[in-house]
């Protein structure tokens, strides 16, 4: 019994993790080669989640709606790019933060004018809706779908950044963006790949948690600051070490919310279990980010270290 | 572009001085207003106003004299808030323990998130900023004794003998902090402590190169700044006589940041304008239409990529260089 409630949040984590891989690795990517700073790629998954809950209403065809999200936000990343953050690219962190935080409100409410203020649902497919076996415990399909569907993708983003011609130039323009421009690469048109890229990504995030998650205004922010404490935890620009910080950070978010108060009823009396389990259970992410800054401040995978 | 960090801040009588001044004398006015019109609700609107300007005039310090990008100034503000919510809650209510308890605490904590989060630099720092806000935020959304998410009403505010929760007495006595809090600042920028605070700005390495270590003195202007804005948290609680973590909401963290850079960064009195006008264009919009972020969040957009001297430096004299903003430049 244990070891099954074990094994199921561990697979849960492993899930929440992967999702925040997806955000996490769009949002690294452009951090590290645009040093763009955007609060609004929780905004995307957002616009990704509502698109593929309306698509889905409408056709009835969930593949059709995960696959049009994606393509649509990807779409939407660069239109975005093209139409006024490219002014932004120059400028501070700062601000770009606040551009950016403009941009949140401004999607919110786009979101509760279009869509309404009430959560909207979408159903996983029937053939997804049964639970897998694994080892013995019963897992819900589309969990375990989502965690198959974000290791394909991990392994198709690190075949494209490794292996392929684009994925070089988007390696080289993160160590040393000048001399790509200077070789007679159009930075202008790799920048906006990478940021729509990464906008795709989102979007299918936001799209895969429609059935599992209530589809609301302003569900990108606690996911956004989740995936801030990955990349800073993997190192700004590595994908690598968003990977590794986004299941790490999934495992311990995920498991501690439910082994705490569990720990701590078993060691202190009820009532203090009770106060301090919550608010230790959710502390936990922050001050393991905590302890790993205070010995790297770099994160755990600097980008430099890749060489 | 950067201008000699070395020469004095001037102060000469351009029209900015009569603005502020003006601006103050109708802060001022508005108890008298209140009174003869027996309308306490108007020192409660412009009582808010006051505090975000004094949040904004603490982040200032560090964000716009120390280039700190802090994303998570909220939580401070909070914490000034819940010491009022949390020891009246125990039934103590001397309001001189509620004031050095909040600064203490926040003192407290502030020295060990600003130690670490002052190791990195740039986009880390904000990100690192706004994270350790949240674990506030969530610490406090989950302590059901005092209130949880829903927040807390303050059953007894904190105790100033015959004038506590008088409004006119809460009002003054932040005016008067604010009016104290940006001499304060004013003499700090000015000072040897300043000139090392604006140097790190410039250039860090060449200012560590000269043999000042420029990490403690950004420490400490860090911890200064958290108690500005606990300051403007105490403030809160007692004015509104409510507390809830919405207060540390990393929404509020970005609008002190919006206040100072439309106000104007590295200004002493420019974050006062920018609070001020950021809360009348609020209400401004909220009367006029119920989607109002809509516009906001555009509004914003466009004063980043336009107003980039803030309200304040557009006020400048023509020609007076000093008034360009900081250079953001991160090294």
């Amino acid at each position: 019994m244990t070891l099954n409630l074990f094994l199921g949040q561990a697979l849960n984590g492993l899930q929440f993790g992967i999702l925040l891989f997806l955000m996490a690795a769009g949002l690294t990517l452009v951090f590290g080669i645009m040093s763009f700073v955007n609060l609004a790629h929780g905004s995307l998954y957002m616009f990704g989640a509502y698109f593929a809950a309306t698509v889905a209403s409408y056709s009835g065809s969930f593949v059709l709606a995960i696959f049009s999200s994606m393509v649509l936000i990807f779409l939407l990343g660069a239109a975005i790019d093209r139409a006024g953050l490219s002014i932004l690219h120059r400028r501070s962190h700062l601000d770009q933060v606040l551009a950016t935080f403009g941009l949140v409100l401004f999607s919110n409410e786009l979101v509760r004018v279009v869509w309404g203020n009430a959560p909207i649902y979408m159903d996983a497919p029937d053939y997804l809706s049964d639970a897998v076996n694994i080892f013995g415990l019963n897992y819900p399909a589309y969990r375990f779908a989502i965690i198959v569907a974000g290791l394909l993708v991990a392994l198709g983003l690190y075949l494209l950044i490794e292996r392929t011609r684009i994925g070089m130039l988007i390696r080289a323009g993160a160590s040393n963006r000048t001399m790509v421009s200077a070789l007679g690469v159009n930075i202008a048109w790799l920048n906006r790949f990478v940021f729509a890229l990464g906008a795709g990504l989102a979007g299918l995030a936001g799209a895969l948690v429609g059935p599992i998650l209530s589809v609301e205004p302003g569900m990108g922010e606690p996911v956004l600051i989740l995936t801030l404490v990955v990349i800073v935890i993997g190192g700004i620009g590595s994908i690598r070490g968003a990977f590794f910080g986004a299941i790490v950070v999934g495992l311990v978010d995920t498991m501690g919310r439910v082994f705490v108060p569990i720990w701590l009823r078993a060691t202190f009396d009820p009532a203090m279990a009770a106060a301090i389990g919550p608010a230790l259970a959710s502390m936990l992410v922050y001050l393991m980010m905590a302890v790993i800054l205070a010995f790297k401040p770099e994160g755990l995978f600097p980008l430099r270290a890749r060489g | 572009m950067a201008d000699p960090i070395t020469a004095p801040i001037p102060v000469r009588a351009d029209r900015r001085v009569w603005v502020a001044g003006f601006l103050m004398v109708l802060f001022a006015l508005v108890p008298l207003y209140a009174w003869r019109a027996d309308d306490v609700y108007v020192l409660t609107y412009f009582g808010r106003m006051l505090i975000f300007a004094l949040a904004a005039v603490g982040l200032n310090l560090i964000l716009g004299f120390g280039a700190m990008a802090s994303l998570g100034h909220a939580m401070y503000f909070g914490f000034g808030a819940y010491t009022v919510g949390i020891l009246s809650t125990w039934g103590l209510t001397n309001g001189w323990l509620h004031l050095s308890l909040a600064l203490a605490v926040t003192a407290f904590i502030a020295i060990p998130v600003g130690w670490i989060a002052l190791r990195t630099r740039g986009m880390a720092f904000i990100m690192i900023t706004l994270a350790f806000a949240q674990l506030f935020f969530y610490v406090f959304v989950s302590l059901r004794a005092f209130g949880g998410d829903e927040g807390l009403s303050l059953t007894e505010l904190s105790g100033f003998g015959a004038l506590t929760g008088n409004k006119y007495a809460i009002y003054l006595s932040l005016l008067i902090t604010l009016v104290l809090v940006l001499w304060f600042t004013h003499r700090l920028v000015k000072s040897r402590f300043g000139l090392v605070l604006r140097a790190s700005r410039h250039n860090e390495s060449r200012l560590n190169a000269l043999g000042t270590a420029s990490q403690p003195y950004r420490l400490v202007a860090y911890v200064l700044s958290a108690q500005i804005c606990a300051l403007a948290g105490f403030f809160m609680a007692n004015l509104t006589g409510f507390v809830s973590p919405s207060l540390m909401s990393w929404l509020i963290s970005a609008e002190f940041m919006v206040m100072v850079l439309l106000g104007g960064m590295g200004t002493v009195f420019g974050p006062v304008i920018g609070a001020a006008g950021l809360l009348l264009i609020e209400d401004g919009l909220k009367t006029v239409t119920e989607h109002w972020p809509l516009v906001l969040g555009a509004l914003i957009v466009l004063a980043v990529i336009w107003l980039r001297q803030g309200l304040w430096g557009l006020m400048a004299p023509s020609g007076d260089t000093k008034a360009s903003p900081v250079d953001q430049g991160e090294h």
